[in-house]
């Protein structure tokens, strides 16, 4: 045995390093890279870049939860805010009633929201269709509406308080803010990671690709598609906690709809079903309403009713665009390129199969449906009568 | 007692505009498969240019019939540039597509007219009548929402049920592959579809304008109950949007009476689950078989 291993490893050319094959730990490996990274960025960052950054982990949080939900599993949520929303309301509501710590505070709002994805995902996985999407549409517009109906319990206009939670005292409030919520970035992404190469995350895939030859193989298809809808609004409702926090209170008009339009905005511009690209889609939602779409606003010279509404109207054209022309997203680009650059070194010529086979079950819903709906759809069927 | 029939008549005279929203739906996912999310917002728009007509000092009926001719139009522009290229992908896709342009079409509106509201006025009063000695609130201009959807729905049955044409679109959307082997040419059919969609839209988006008022969202919450309509009626059956509209309406106007206005959107989604828990396929969809 031990001769023989030996000479397979002379055989093969020994590269100076390899990631580790056991997804735990290489998703361990990548998240110790990131928080060195991290660590020193929040270092040289003002307090005002800190909340930023802050921001971009929690929305990130949030992209990873619909990612998983719509590019691994096929369904869809058009009102993840709505979900934000619960846990955010939930967050607040345990500060307001409770001394406890965030730690506790953040699983409730987690739980919370999970449970509100149940009700809302068990009906809807009796149909295949649009059902979720516009369930979800639902949850994401009535939700300001049942808080001003019982604004004495919801604290009305002004909402409800979230004070920061402080640390030691040698760290200022927003780089320990910061770190708490890019803690909990790196967490659910190694989590979910792992869970995506388990037998859950096979099953998320099997369900989308083709949800009878699912069935056929043993698997139970509507429990899994309300068990891949609860992870991803429970995503949702944590990062909706972790942005009551940086916000500081909660209030209706925290969470309108067109947080829900960022996250899928978001998700379509990073690579939809890729949760590395969850990062780019989070840049893009903490920093175009912000910074971007003002700055061309002014360089346009636009007056403020356009420049007011660009942001939305550039949100609209990235999904409605990113879907007819790019749906791999910047992900599914940088993918390409590096397929492509990997073929120009390799000795034969051929792209890196490994990279883009491993990787390309995962942008299939989104690109080329054939897999999922051409089966059920009456349409294809193609006998004439013979009466 | 005078409580609970002005709300049924207020009930009745919603519920026939949240049907027309619903029937504009189902005319689509009956064809393709998939729920217009921005039919509310192309109803917007075109009721902003209907708007604008009518402040050319244009009579009310022109700036009806020019916004109905518009959505026509829009409707068809949309299929062909939005929809048409995504045949054949995934539900997903045009979920995703729909709703972005929905968001676009709102950030537009909002660019070029504002977020301020604007009055939109009735051809009719709006103010209740009187029947002998009780007051009830159901207006003349009621009376022609409700007249004026009952016309749509029957222009549209007289349409699939008694021309040619007709005929050939209900193949389309029942088997498309073997109507187009059969010599019927399924791509304007389908164009011409979304086009009596988007007209539908108009003309619900022309009747709730006046009791609510024109901003770029004023029809997010009325595509919603649309929405709510066709599930409870069955996501493809015509009839099933009127009574589905029907019930719609009169459960949020009883909640909305009884319980508090603000829970409307809310009970409507409650009445969603309930109804997919009772009758997943709707009150009056056709099952549909699934062929592996």
């Amino acid at each position: 045995m031990g001769e023989l291993q030996k000479r397979a490893q002379g055989l093969a050319a020994k590269p100076w390093f390899r990631m580790p094959r056991q997804p735990m730990l290489r998703h361990l490996t990548y998240a110790a890279v990131a928080v060195v990274f991290l660590y020193f960025l929040t270092q040289k960052l003002s307090a005002f870049n800190d909340y930023e950054v802050g921001q971009i982990a929690f929305y990130a949080v949030a992209l990873a939860g619909l990612t998983l939900l719509t590019g691994i599993n096929g369904q869809i949520s058009l009102g993840h805010g709505g979900f934000m929303a619960v846990g955010g309301f939930t967050l607040a509501l345990l500060v307001e009633h409770t001394t406890w710590n965030v730690v506790p505070e953040l699983a409730i709002a987690i739980a919370t929201s999970a449970l509100v994805g149940a009700v809302i995902g068990i009906p809807a996985t009796r149909l295949r269709g649009p059902y979720l999407a516009g369930m979800t549409l639902m949850v994401a517009l009535g939700l300001p509406y049942l808080t001003n109906q019982y604004n004495s319990f919801f604290g009305g206009d002004q909402g409800l308080t979230t004070p920061q939670p402080t640390g030691p005292a040698s760290i200022n409030p927003e780089q320990w803010l910061a770190w708490i919520q890019l803690a909990c970035a790196l967490i659910v992404l190694i989590l979910l990671g792992n869970l995506l190469r388990s037998r859950f995350g096979r099953s998320f895939r099997a369900v989308r690709d083709d949800e009878i030859a699912a069935s056929l193989a043993g698997i139970h298809v509507a429990r899994t598609k309300v068990i891949a809808f609860m992870v991803s609004a429970g995503c949702a409702g944590l990062a909706g906690a972790l942005l009551a926090l940086s916000a500081g209170g909660v209030n209706s008009a925290e969470f309108p709809l067109s947080i829900s339009i960022y996250l899928l905005a978001g998700m379509v511009i990073g690579g939809t079903g890729s949760l590395m690209g969850v990062w780019w889609g989070a840049i893009l939602i903490v920093y175009l309403p912000t910074s971007w779409a003002p700055a061309l606003a002014s360089h346009f010279h636009v007056n403020s009713q356009v420049s007011a509404n660009l942001a939305v109207i550039i949100f609209g054209l990235v999904l409605v665009v990113g879907m007819l022309v790019a749906p791999g997203g910047i992900q599914g680009a940088l993918r390409w390129v590096a397929a492509r650059v990997g073929a120009y070194f390799s000795p034969d010529g051929v792209p890196n199969m490994k990279l883009s086979l491993q990787e390309a079950p995962t942008d299939r819903a989104v690109h080329d449906g054939e897999s999922v709906t051409q089966v059920g759809e009456p349409g294809v069927q193609v006998h004439p009568t013979n009466d | 007692m005078q409580f609970f029939l002005n709300i049924t008549l207020g009930g009745i005279a919603t519920g026939m505009i949240v049907a027309a929203v619903a029937l504009g739906l189902v005319l689509i996912f009956r064809a393709t498969n998939i729920v217009n999310f921005a039919q509310g917002a192309m109803a917007m728009m075109t009721t902003y240019i209907a708007y604008a007509v009518l402040h050319q000092g244009s009579g009310y009926w022109l700036a009806f019939v020019a916004a109905l001719a518009t959505g026509l139009l829009f409707g068809a522009l949309t299929q062909v540039v939005l929809i048409r290229p995504l045949q054949g992908k995934s539900p997903l896709n045009a979920i995703i597509v729909t709703f972005g342009f929905l968001i676009f079409l709102e950030g537009v509106a909002g660019a070029i007219w504002g977020s301020q509201t604007r009055t939109y006025p009735a051809p009719f009063s709006e103010a209740g009548q009187k029947i002998g000695n009780t007051q009830i609130a159901f207006s003349p201009f009621d009376v022609f929402v409700v007249l004026a959807v009952l016309a749509l729905m029957i222009l549209m049955l007289v349409l699939f049920r008694g021309t040619d044409l007709g005929l050939r679109m209900r193949a389309v959307a029942f088997a498309p592959e073997t109507a187009r082997l059969l010599g019927v040419r399924v791509r304007p059919l389908l164009t011409l579809g979304w086009a009596l969609s988007a007209a539908a839209g108009v003309l619900a988006a022309l009747l709730v304008v006046p009791t609510s008022s024109l901003t770029p969202n004023f029809m997010d919450v009325i595509l919603i109950y649309g929405f709510t309509a066709a599930v409870v009626g069955g996501l493809d059956s015509p009839v099933g949007a009127l009574v589905g509209g029907l019930a719609t309406g009169l459960s949020l106007a009883y909640v909305g009476g009884y319980l508090g206005g603000s829970l409307e959107p809310m009970a409507a989604l409650a009445l969603v689950i309930v109804s997919l828990m009772i009758r997943p396929e709707g009150l009056f969809a056709r099952p549909a078989p699934r062929r592996v």
